[in-house]
């Protein structure tokens, strides 16, 4: 038998994910189209934020949203039914996150004419999307009330990772012991620039915080 | 969590080294893996065990791990600790202004041919 011969490789396994991911946010830089990559547990409310933002925002800008969250078209339908907008599924193949080399393929299927802001609602789960750089410009997340407040202390990668954390439900907080202000402290200590905004996506209390914070990042990403 | 996912990556990354060193054939892939990575090992032979044993190139072979410890730094006491054992607070000063040095690696360090 031949001798054992040894390669040495020593590179980190997310890094060509890495790269994708950079060229996908420069491609996108180019076009002018600003993605979102929207996350958070499942049930959390990310649909039903979505369509509140989109509702309030669609006569501004061009809105696409593409559901991964699960494969079905529940989501996309009902996107697509509750706002006229386009919205598309990405069929993950029962994968727990996206990657920069899914969203390309899921972007490859939208319409990309007119539009400014794509949304990726990304699969239900905490951990592993903070992983993967989709090549979105922006990280956003829900953390909705019966969660509880020290899930920043609990998942520690997904809030470093997020400038947008939404606190989704305080319909519910007079049932919960959730304290906004702890909540709020223990984002800062992920990410010290996470914008924290309250809001209840039944309602549509609070939700125009939010459609102004997009707005803006939209403005800022095709002028700068 | 993402098991399947990285051994993907794994092989992708494997079958592109294996082509630019002219190899037939792979006999063990070594990785890193840092202790907080998320990664659960059993797990990740799982599915290298299933997926693997479609290519070729790769039939059989076996997949190591080297555990690599994890370690914090604190900002206030500039003192190195253990992370695993003491988490995020400080065992030195007890202050909670800490970060992660290293230990969520997930790297490819060789193959063996
Ligand atoms: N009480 C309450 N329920 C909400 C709120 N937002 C969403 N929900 C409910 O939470 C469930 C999950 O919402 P959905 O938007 O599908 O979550 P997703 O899985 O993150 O997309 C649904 O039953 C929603 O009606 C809210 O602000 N308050
Ligand atoms: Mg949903
Ligand atoms: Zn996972
Ligand atoms: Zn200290």
């Amino acid at each position: 038998m031949d001798p054992v011969k040894v390669i040495e490789i020593k590179k980190s396994v997310f890094e060509d994910n890495d790269k994708d991911a950079c060229l996908l946010r420069k491609e996108l830089k180019d076009k002018g189209v600003y993605l979102l990559n929207l996350m958070s547990s499942p049930g959390s409310g990310k649909t039903t934020t979505l369509i509140r933002v989109i509702n309030l925002l669609r006569d501004k800008i061009g809105i696409a949203v593409m559901e991964a969250d699960i494969d079905s078209d529940v989501d996309a339908i009902k996107i697509k039914e509750a706002t006229g907008i386009q919205s598309i599924q990405l069929h993950t193949g029962g994968m727990c996150h996206l990657d920069a080399e899914m969203t390309r393929q899921g972007l490859d299927n939208v319409d990309l004419k007119g539009l400014d802001l794509v949304v990726l609602e990304n699969v239900g789960n905490l951990v592993c999307p903070a992983e993967f750089d989709t090549g979105a410009c922006r990280n956003a997340m829900i953390l909705s009330v019966p969660e509880g407040h020290d899930k920043p202390l609990k998942y520690p990668l997904m809030f470093s990772v997020c400038d947008l954390v939404i606190v989704n439900k305080i319909d519910v907080l007079p049932y919960f012991d959730f304290d906004l202000e702890k909540c709020t402290e223990y984002v800062h200590m992920r990410n010290p620039r996470a914008q924290v905004i309250p809001i209840c996506a039944k309602t549509g209390e609070g939700v125009e915080k939010v459609a102004e914070w997009l707005l803006t990042e939209v403005k800022n990403w095709k002028n700068k | 969590m993402h098991e399947l996912g990285i051994v993907f990556y794994i092989i992708r990354d494997v079958k592109k080294a294996a082509e630019e060193n002219g190899v037939e054939h792979v006999n063990a892939v070594v990785m890193n893996i840092g202790e907080v990575s998320t990664i659960v090992p059993d797990y990740l032979m799982d599915c290298w065990r299933w997926a693997a044993d479609k290519e070729d190139l790769l039939r059989g072979c076996e997949l190591r791990f080297n555990i690599l410890p994890a370690v914090t730094f604190c900002e206030d006491c500039h003192q190195e600790y253990p992370t695993v054992e003491h988490g995020r607070t400080c065992p030195y000063c007890g202050s909670e202004k800490t970060y992660l040095l290293k230990g969520n690696e997930v790297e490819i360090k060789e193959i063996e041919v």
